[in-house]
């Protein structure tokens, strides 16, 4: 099985790997890490992170259950500052302002109203459909009708869930399947226009069409916001991601185009994963 | 076919597992049955010796030394009133007890001991919380033998209830709900006011209907502030038919109490009285189970509403 990924992903040929490269050139850093370490207490669960986050485009993070994949997505949004007795050393900066977003003097708050964030499991409030939306907006002290009207059904649209819940707005968002429950939580999170948005192995808890729904939004969405995904299915990675970073034992391994990844990776580690010969 | 047993071997020790089973619903039902049966036992005996009593004018008259014309009407009242005052003031303070442990409070070894006192508040034995309110509320603070005063100690003597019900129901609240608010900029008070506490509505009233259910019955701290017996008229209304249309004289009122009733009527030598005592104590009683009812009810309803 895991042999077709890499039969279905060399498919794009060498010539794209190049074309992504460029990618890579043309677009600007939207966000940089750079010797990012962070500790759980005395766990080093992160060591020397060093990423370039291109802007509008699809950055994958995969790697075996444990390798901290997830804890580096959620430095960028300082979810961990709930948590106490975490520490983070190094930095991210986010472009083009150059702000550090795990910086001690910056606001986790600040930055979390700049970073969205879809969670594994779909995460609505157990409020109306509308009132899920219009929630960030209504943080930033939007409170005019016909505007939060409007932004709320634009973010429905982008999440590609307006036709099927447009009659539904003030029904309760327990009432959604998984799949629209998700990109409900993924139109929530667009509502307040995130510079940069989060996904957390976001279509582990759905069925497969669900699944493909997703993937096709976030293909979409790319051209908007920049976007980083965590998933544990390489072929979500190889389908949706423009580059794709593997991360082993809370360290970076290896991180280029997607389809050089999956068609020859550099490091020995790599190839062994994306193989399925561990993880 | 298995190679440690033989089909025979496997089914002769499965229907004896099968039969423990069994037991062990019998022996289950028996003990719940029988913890019912005494209270629907107790239920029905008052509610037989009482049966006389029963009727408008046992809700509408005021105490008196004929049994049959005395009623119940100053202690229920005074027992809404203190219901009243007693709700008024614990709810917001355990709650706002309970949101401060569970959502702000940092993990040391301070709120530790906190939150073990607070456990132990609930196990002190209510003569001890008559004797802080008689020398705190009725003499330092001068609100007398009223109202006030018993709301405020049947108050002290439920926050902990109240306080552990909330910690539970705030509890209740997924970790992945505060996380998607947070996730969107909220603060923490935002976090808590928009999403934690209307999630947790329900069983927040749940806890303080089983706090004022034990309250309702509480007669040693009552006692001990002064309750009178017998009590021949009514507080003033709380709400007035002028501006400000609400009214606080009832607070400094005195009063009595359905529990202090009962007591003073099941003390008294007179068989008619006894059977006073025994319509009372099944109104106050039904009162606690009807409590109890809305309880449930509202559990019921914010479950229906909000499914994890």
């Amino acid at each position: 099985m895991n042999t077709n990924v890499v039969e279905k992903a060399a498919t794009p040929k060498l010539s794209i790997a190049m074309e992504e490269r460029k990618a890579l050139r043309a677009n600007p850093a939207k966000a940089v890490a750079e010797k990012l370490d962070f500790w759980y207490g005395t766990n080093q669960a992160l060591k020397n992170i060093n990423l370039v986050i291109p802007e509008n485009q699809v950055t994958a993070l995969i790697g075996p259950s444990g390798c901290g994949k997830s804890t580096f997505l959620r430095c960028f949004n300082r979810m961990h500052d709930l948590q106490a007795d975490t520490r983070y050393s190094g930095s991210i900066m986010l472009h083009p302002e150059s702000v550090n977003l795990v910086g001690k003097d910056v606001d986790p708050i600040e930055v979390r109203m700049r970073i969205g964030m879809v969670f594994q499991k779909p995460n609505p409030f157990p409020k109306t459909v509308f009132e899920n939306v219009a929630y960030g907006l209504r943080l930033r002290g939007f409170s005019n009708r016909t505007d939060l009207a409007e932004r709320v059904e634009k973010a429905l649209r982008g999440a590609a869930i307006w036709d099927e819940v447009k009659d539904r707005l003030t029904d309760s968002a327990l009432a959604l399947s998984g799949g629209q429950m998700q990109r409900l939580c993924i139109a929530r999170a667009l509502a307040t226009e995130p510079e940069i948005l989060l996904f957390d192995e976001p279509t582990s808890a759905l069925d497969p069409i669900a699944t493909a729904k997703i993937e096709e939004l976030i293909t979409e969405l790319r051209q908007r916001v920049t976007i980083l995904i965590v998933t544990h299915n390489m072929q979500q990675a190889a389908r949706v991601s423009d580059f794709t970073a593997f991360m082993y034992l809370g360290e970076l391994v290896e991180v280029d185009a997607t389809s050089k990844i999956f068609t020859n990776p550099s490091k020995k580690a790599t190839e062994d994963y994306i193989t399925g010969r561990y993880g | 076919m298995s190679a440690v047993m033989t089909i025979e071997e496997l089914r002769r020790g499965l229907s004896w597992r099968k039969n423990l089973d069994k037991v062990f619903v019998v022996v289950g039902l028996l003990i719940l049955m029988s913890c019912l049966g005494l209270l629907a036992l107790l239920f029905l005996d008052l509610v037989r010796d009482g049966a006389s009593r029963f009727g408008w004018d046992f809700l509408t008259q005021f105490p008196s030394r004929k049994a049959e014309r005395a009623g119940i009407l100053s202690a229920w009242v005074g027992t809404s009133m203190i219901m009243l005052v007693t709700a008024i003031v614990a709810l917001p303070v355990g709650v706002a007890a309970a949101i401060y442990l569970e959502e702000y409070a940092p993990k040391n070894w301070f709120t530790g001991v906190i939150e073990i006192n607070v456990t132990n508040l609930a196990g002190v034995p209510s003569i001890v919380y008559g004797l802080l309110a008689l020398g705190l509320f009725v003499y330092k603070f001068g609100f007398g033998q009223s109202v006030l005063a018993a709301g405020l100690t049947l108050a002290l003597l439920i926050l902990p209830i109240i306080i552990v019900g909330t910690r539970e129901a705030l509890r209740a609240v997924p970790k992945a709900i505060r996380e998607a608010a947070y996730g969107l900029g909220a603060t923490r008070w935002e976090v808590t006011k928009d999403h934690v506490l209307p999630y947790s509505t329900g069983g927040i009233l749940t806890g303080l209907i089983l706090g004022l259910s034990r309250a309702i019955g509480e007669t040693a701290p009552i006692i001990t502030i002064g309750a009178l017996s017998f009590i021949a008229f009514l507080p003033d209304s709380p709400i007035s038919g002028e501006f400000p249309f609400v009214n606080f004289a009832w607070l400094r009122s005195e009063f009595t109490a359905m529990p202090i009733q009962i007591f003073n009527w099941v003390s008294r030598p007179d068989q008619a009285f006894q059977q006073n005592a025994a319509a009372a104590a099944a109104i106050l009683l039904g009162m606690t189970l009807a409590m109890n009812a809305v309880a449930i009810w509202i559990r019921y309803r914010f479950r229906k509403k909000i499914n994890w």
